[in-house]
């Protein structure tokens, strides 16, 4: 019975604590503000998941071309705009970072 | 101690509550330190279901019948083993499992997926706690493991069909299985709350929902091995309600682990991956509900319990929901691309798509039917086997051959030039496969020569997409031939290791059809001296052997195998076992495998007589050993599928940390 009071209290306390740490942490947490992207940031995620998404599919079609699956006729169709995808998506995404480095120093 | 069994199970559900409510308060008022309160929350609750827990172990291995469950489960002399894993064998210890196993998931996915998806987390972790929630209030309310009595002088024992080496293994792993699936659920409804409808969910969620998927797939076939050798009807599945309440989510799971991927490639269906993740959820705690509530005569369930109605309003609540909440995020889920052929890759993987959740409806429809005919016309009806087998033919062949044509055909289109030039080998191969079989008489059965023929052709397409894909990358100059076969299936471990886990799907369906479509049976009574011939073998029955274990009397008959040219090739005993504290009577069946064509002679003692007879039962079932090797390379290709692959890591850190580092 002694053992079970014993683990039965330091698990109460040891949950509370936990529970508790962020604000034994920080007590006056002068950012309490959970972080959320803003549109901005949004925008830039979305560009950098289709740089990505554009980039595995030129990777895709060049090995499917290698291994036969796609004829040259159907890889020399697709290729350009995938590619053109690719550059303005890694263009947007370059403005963007541009954009934000020329807005820094203006702040300051 | 059952104070502190319950004193846990209340810290826990308190936790749970708090890490619902709290949580989706942060969340909405975006409270960082409350936020990241919730989820310690969450892996605190971790803590007090690993006591509640070990409270439950430790009376389990001391005998202490004064916890009725323990009483209820277990025996004095039911082996310390068997008594340990008695943990699931009853409704409230698997309750119990469910929820710690819950809350290990939950932490570890909170602990992994902070840096990458804080905003999200923030939302589920209120979903994680929420589901938490309603199995810690089951076991503080509903259905404790902590409820005492007056302890009896002994127990009543264990189940006899779970004491066997499986129990320590089948339940955890279909249980890892069914509550992994909340973590992907979790997540994509924080992206549905959040409105943060981007990658990143799934990036969170992707290891998870494959290491939840093969639990599963894996828990399945142990437990389809477990019914073989011990159930004794010799077969491994039954299309029990409770078999099929594993296979329906994982059959919805394996249809979202295939669309989920044209998402990452092509930005598409984002509606269906919503709705493929709900479903698999639910089916899971369907299933739950299935093997806890006895609602269904099964033999997994275990009796009639409170449990079903409290179920069934979960499940309601949840499909409800989420139905709402998909709907009413419609806008942001709009796909990005179309698609632009209806032979490309996507294609294929959207009709695999629709077959699975065809197969997993058509099987879930079997399940209630007959509940629904109870409850609506008051007539108890079953749905039998050949309705399942039915449907099986149906959309599972079809979905054997999409798995040879979804790897040879290209993304976005393909032209019938090229289609023809990869299908020629695998179509060849699969041709000469089925000229061959039915040259040697497996016309006897159609569906079998049809299974057989696809199968060739899934295979030959594998093996293709391994040399084409190893000589396209020794060409890039990656050295030797090990070499590139080895940077090939490096740099794409989820393509090549799926197509490993197609080939086990492939073994699998041969060794069904082996095993079921050309099996031979025999029934014979036998008195010592008697013999019967089974497939060109001779079994000679000489008598029976009694032998007392600690717990039970086992009888076996004891029968001399002989081959065709008369030599003995082995004594085989099938029988029963008479368990004293259970006072049940379990089959004991007797299998001698051949590993050079995977079949197995199977016998069942069906009588033991008092006239010194025995009603034997002879199986001889071809190829029916590819099933279990099937699972070996099951496990093999989840691994490498699974195995992190350090360059996706980095590419993926790069993506994510370049634009949220600012947020």
């Amino acid at each position: 019975m002694t053992v079970a009071l014993i683990v039965g209290a330091a698990l109460a306390v040891a949950c509370v604590i936990l529970v508790a740490l962020p604000f034994l942490r920080e007590p006056s947490a002068q950012n309490d503000r959970l972080d959320a992207l803003s549109g901005a940031e949004q925008r830039r995620l979305a560009l950098a998941e289709e740089r990505d998404r554009a980039l595995a599919s030129l990777k895709e079609l060049e090995f499917d071309h290698r291994t036969g699956k796609v004829s040259d006729e159907d890889y020399r169709a697709q290729v350009g705009p995938l590619r053109r995808q690719a550059a303005e998506t890694m263009r947007a995404l370059e403005r963007r970072e541009e954009d934000k480095r020329t807005k820094v120093p203006s702040r300051g | 101690m059952p104070d502190l069994g319950r004193a846990a199970l209340v810290t826990a559900f308190l936790l749970l509550v708090y890490a619902t409510a709290v949580g989706a308060f942060a969340a909405r008022q975006r409270r960082r330190r409350l936020a990241a309160s919730a989820q310690n929350a969450l892996i605190a609750a971790l803590g007090a279901s690993a006591v509640a827990a070990a409270v439950l172990l430790a009376a389990l291995a001391r005998h202490d019948f004064s916890f009725q469950y323990v009483a209820d489960h277990t025996s004095r002399e039911l082996p310390l083993g068997y008594t340990l894993t008695a943990f699931w064998g009853g409704q409230e210890g698997s309750l119990l499992l469910w929820l710690l196993v819950l809350c290990g998931y939950g932490a570890a996915a909170v602990l992994t997926t902070r840096r990458v998806a804080r905003d999200l987390l923030a939302w589920t972790v209120p979903v994680l706690g929420f589901v938490g929630t309603f199995f810690a209030f089951m076991l503080v309310f509903v259905s404790s493991p902590f409820v005492t009595q007056h302890a009896p002088a002994d127990g009543a024992g264990l189940t006899p069909s779970l004491q066997n080496p499986y129990m320590a293994i089948h339940p955890p792993m279909l249980y890892l299985g069914y509550v992994g699936l909340t973590i992907p659920f979790a997540f994509a409804m924080g992206a549905l709350l959040s409105r943060r409808t981007d990658e990143r969910w799934i990036v969170a969620t992707r290891r998870w929902t494959l290491a939840a998927w093969a639990f599963l797939g894996v828990g399945q076939l142990l437990g389809a091995h477990w019914a073989y050798v011990e159930i004794g009807w010799g077969g491994y599945y039954a299309w029990d309600p409770v078999e099929n309440a594993a296979l329906m989510p994982w059959l919805a799971a394996t249809a979202f682990l295939h669309s989920v991927m044209i998402q990452e490639k092509r930005g598409m269906l984002r509606v269906w991956n919503m709705v493929l993740v709900a479903l698999a959820f639910c089916l899971s705690i369907f299933g739950t509900f299935l093997t806890r509530s006895g609602v269904i005569q099964s033999i997994h369930s275990f009796a009639k319990s409170p449990l079903g109605a409290w179920f069934l309003g979960f499940i309601c609540v949840l499909v409800v929901g989420t139905t709402a909440l998909i709907l009413a995020r419609l806008p942001l889920l709009r796909a990005r691309t179309k698609l632009e052929s209806l032979v490309s890759r996507e294609a294929t993987f959207l009709y695999n798509n629709l077959l699975l959740v065809a197969l997993s409806l058509t099987i879930l429809w079997g399940v209630i039917y007959p509940l629904l005919s109870d409850l609506v016309r008051g007539e108890s009806s079953t749905v039998s086997k050949p309705y399942y087998n039915f449907f099986l033919h149906v959309f599972g062949l079809p979905l054997l051959l999409l798995m040879g044509i979804g790897p040879l055909v290209a993304w976005r289109r393909a032209s019938l030039r090229a289609l023809g030039r990869v299908f020629l080998w695998p179509l060849g191969a699969a041709v000469v496969a089925g000229a061959i079989l039915l040259a040697l008489g497996a016309g006897s059965s159609r569906i079998g020569v049809i299974a057989y023929t696809f199968s060739i052709f899934v295979l030959a397409s594998i093996l293709l997409e391994f040399v084409r894909g190893t000589r396209a990358r020794k060409a890039l100059g990656t050295g030797t031939w090990p070499g590139a076969f080895s940077s090939l299936v490096a740099r794409n471990r989820r393509r090549y290791g799926g197509y490993v886990v197609h080939a086990a799907i492939v073994f699998l369906a041969i060794g069904v059809a082996g095993s079921s479509a050309y099996q031979t049976v025999r029934e014979q009574r036998l008195f010592p001296g008697d013999s019967m011939t089974v497939a060109g073998k001779q079994l000679a029955f000489r008598g029976f052997e009694q032998r007392r274990a600690p717990n039970h009397l086992a009888i076996r008959a004891v029968v001399d195998v002989y081959d065709k040219g008369g030599h003995h090739v082995a004594r085989m005993y099938p029988g029963k076992n008479e368990y004293f504290a259970e006072q049940q009577v379990s089959n004991e069946v007797a299998i001698r495998h051949n590993l050079l064509d995977a079949s197995d002679l199977f016998l069942i003692a069906d009588q033991v007589n008092a006239n010194g007879s025995v009603d034997l039962k002879v199986l001889q079932k071809p190829l029916v050993n590819l099933i279990w090797l099937a699972g070996l390379i099951f496990v093999g290709g989840s691994l490498i599928a699974l195995w992190p692959d350090a360059r996706e890591e980095r590419r993926l850190a790069e993506r994510y940390e370049g634009v949220l580092a600012e947020a």
